[in-house]
């Protein structure tokens, strides 16, 4: 059976569809050789993200086993997981910006 | 296994057998390609740099034009230059002469205007390309190859699979005895400790880590937001998030094997292996860095589609969304299966395999569509 999504690392907190999936389904995934399985609570596109965890706003997004940005806000399991919610920690020369003045 | 490559003075190995005209100053470039559509077997380097460079800029056009001339694929060079232009023609035309390499130079001011200059160098080229023909490919040992990997028109599947299948390839060169580079600064954001950690030394993974807060120096100190421009529209709508989730993905097409040297933008790497050269991840420019770095064969990992190739250099296209594949076959060279995702190694063999044919002469889909004429200096400005 072809696998619907995709956990890279087990210390992730973030699964990678590989087919676009709708809200409502039961994902199943391996996590560790473990079967585990999600439901979602957003329709998720192919490539696109969803959260293993309940993720509470400021913690770091964990995708190959390494920090890919950060939660802007708090994220629930089986929610979508992109730039509405996460934001990347690095070449924000906005943030340098807003805090020199 | 062994390729059949065209043999040069210096030593090194061809996959192609052009004549290069290459213009000085973007004043030379409507000379520059004039030249080439006389004459078959010339291709021109077409680009809009060359003048109102701060000094480091235009050491960095020189060295890359010198370098990019020196790239095995490459038999014999015409430059054209302006005159007025602050390029360093002489210089240029030196650097490739003291490694073999037959090269002429023309300044437009000098000769006196663009009939005649066009009129000299497609004299010139016509006999250039001549004697190039008569060097005929010779069977050599695939240790003589050097690779060169760009990410370009990402989404998640770069990461996922085009970029570890190109990684894979890489491995299998380089293990062997072989040389590959990659580049791409801006994409080592957030993934640079993992580079690091490889280098052959503790000093050469602080030379990564330097160059990669170099480059992200240059966001913060504008006050730039480096979010939207790089992950691109393109790449968000793909499902990569932040430019560290992109860089993740992206490093891994420079394979796992270890880093002996990272060097500046249009620099020749002077060590064996694995290397690195600094560069945008915007993509032309990126691949003249690595045409310049002597890449003779070059693969092009693309989530979205791209059909850019490189002037000189063949660009193996490769691709793990399958429906980009089945949209833009016209493109593509190469499908990596997510499918599959668990023997990569068998999937870098492939595109290894692929890669010794594209090197003996096989057109790859960029060269056939001619795709492959702009692509361009880098500078980091600001320009006068």
């Amino acid at each position: 059976m072809e696998r619907k999504a995709i956990v890279l690392n087990s210390k992730d907190n973030v699964a990678t569809a590989l087919a676009d999936l709708a809200s409502g389904d039961t994902v199943a995934l391996e996590i560790d050789k473990k079967p585990v399985s999600i439901k979602l609570v957003s329709p998720i596109q192919f490539g696109h993200k969803f959260s293993l965890a309940n993720i509470k706003a400021g913690t770091p997004i964990l995708k190959y086993g390494e920090v890919i940005g950060e939660a802007t806000q708090d994220i629930k399991v089986g929610e979508h997981v992109h730039v509405q919610n996460v934001a990347s920690t690095r070449g924000r020369g906005d943030v340098v910006k807003a805090v020199a003045k | 296994m062994s390729f059949w490559g065209y043999p040069r003075p210096d030593g090194s190995v061809g996959t192609r057998n052009y004549v290069a005209i290459i213009p000085t100053v973007v004043c030379a470039t409507p000379t520059a390609r004039q030249v080439s559509d006389n004459v078959k077997g010339t291709v021109p380097f077409l680009h809009q740099q060359g003048c109102a460079l701060t000094p480091d800029d235009l050491a960095m056009a020189n060295r890359t034009l010198m370098n990019l001339a020196l790239n095995p694929n490459i038999a014999a060079v015409i430059l054209i230059s302006l005159g007025c232009d602050p390029m360093d023609i002489d210089g240029i035309a030196a650097g490739i002469a003291r490694q073999g390499k037959p090269v002429e130079k023309l300044v437009i001011q000098e000769v006196g205007g663009t009939i005649k200059t066009v009129e000299k160098a497609t004299t010139i080229a016509r006999q250039m390309v001549s004697d190039a023909s008569r060097v005929l490919r010779q069977e050599f040992d695939d240790t003589k190859l050097m690779y060169g990997a760009e990410c370009g028109g990402s989404d998640t599947t770069s990461g996922l699979g085009g970029n570890p299948a190109i990684g894979a390839a890489f491995d299998i060169l380089v293990k062997k005895g072989g040389r590959a580079v990659f580049s791409e600064t801006t994409e080592f954001i957030g993934a640079e400790h993992l580079l690091a950690r490889r280098a052959v030394t503790p000093e050469v993974g602080d030379q990564i880590t330097w160059f990669v807060r170099r480059y992200e120096e240059r966001f913060l100190e504008r006050g730039v937001d480096m979010r939207g421009t790089n992950p691109t529209k393109g790449n968000i709508q793909g499902g990569l998030t932040t430019i560290e989730e992109k860089s993740l993905g992206a490093i891994s097409k420079g394979g796992s094997e270890t880093i002996q040297e990272i060097y500046e933008y249009g620099e020749r790497p002077t060590k064996g292996g694995l290397t690195i050269v600094d560069g945008p991840g915007f993509d032309a420019p990126s691949l003249t860095a690595m045409a310049a770095a002597g890449a003779t064969v070059m693969f092009f990992s693309t989530g979205r589609g791209t059909p850019l190739g490189s002037p000189f250099v063949p660009v193996i296209k490769v691709t793990a969304n399958g429906v980009t594949y089945e949209k833009m076959k016209d493109n593509i060279d190469f499908y990596v299966n997510l499918a599959e995702k668990d023997h990569m190694a068998d999937i870098g063999a492939k595109l290894y395999a692929e890669a010794l044919q594209v090197a003996s002469g096989k057109q790859t889909k960029a060269e056939i569509l001619g795709q492959d004429r702009d692509n361009g200096l880098f500078i980091v400005g600001p320009v006068a």
